[in-house]
């Protein structure tokens, strides 16, 4: 089973985006909490997307593809042309470091690479494809 | 899309979330609590019952005041998390950073305990 969403780079859109992911999986037998943990990273994801490679433009635009080629088994694609924000580059800041320098950013990394069981990014026919898995 | 209300009871100012924060409407959030603590109040209560999401932007304003909140004695106590929301803050970690509690009865509790 396949989906696929499409959205403008625009922050108003997440909520969009959280509702696509909630229905496809719906019917799935997946947990609420599993549930909710998934569209959290997604939406990490795409948010960091838009703001760091697409500067919340709302005429750019992300595919989001959702697989599921086995009960279970989950793959996200997160497709754009920007710049490639590879989250794998970067380091996890430790939670003190945050709270002693008062940063509201940082932890969306921590929270995907918590949820998800792979983070993969590939260049394909010109496009940035960021490949997330998850097995239930 | 989130509303956010502000309330005053026993002296603690209760910041009610309506909807889901994300990294579209944390600064909402942001403002709420900064007006709270710019207006002096020692007790804030951060009312969770209808909230419905957060994201890590919501997660990272309440991260952001931990500092502040701490120089200046206040009280500062979640309550009413559904368990999904809770389960974000525990994925970080955040749950033992900041003092959440079931209900309002046992969040006025723990700030007039706090600020003693």
């Amino acid at each position: 089973m396949s989906y696929q969403y499409n959205t403008g780079c625009s922050l108003n859109n997440l909520k969009g985006v959280r509702e696509f992911i909630r229905r496809s999986l719906d019917g799935q037998q997946v947990s609420d909490l599993e549930l909710g943990a998934i569209v959290l990273a997604l939406d990490e994801m795409c948010s960091n997307l838009m703001i760091h490679a697409h500067h919340c433009n709302p005429d750019h635009f992300i595919a989001l593809n959702i697989h599921i080629p086995v009960k279970g088994q989950f793959i996200f694609e997160i497709i754009d042309d920007g710049s490639m924000f590879d989250i794998n580059q970067f380091q996890e800041p430790k939670l003190d470091n945050l709270v002693h320098e008062k940063r509201k950013g940082g932890l969306g990394i921590r929270l995907v690479k918590s949820i998800m069981d792979k983070i993969e990014y590939v260049h394909e026919g010109g496009k940035n494809v960021c490949r997330l898995t998850k097995t239930i | 899309m989130v509303h956010i209300k502000r309330l005053q009871e026993d002296g603690a100012d209760i910041i009610a979330i309506v909807g889901e924060i994300d990294a579209s409407s944390s600064i909402e959030l942001d403002l709420a609590i900064a007006k709270s603590v710019g207006e002096g109040y020692k007790k804030i209560l951060v009312d969770c019952q209808a909230l419905e999401y957060i994201s890590s932007a919501g997660l990272g304003v309440f991260m952001s005041y931990i500092e502040e909140l701490r120089d200046k004695n206040i009280s500062f106590v979640l309550f009413g998390m559904k368990e999904r929301v809770l389960n974000t803050f525990s994925i970080l970690g955040l749950a033992d950073l900041l003092n959440i509690r079931e209900n309002k009865q046992e969040a006025k509790k723990l700030a007039d305990e706090l600020s003693v």
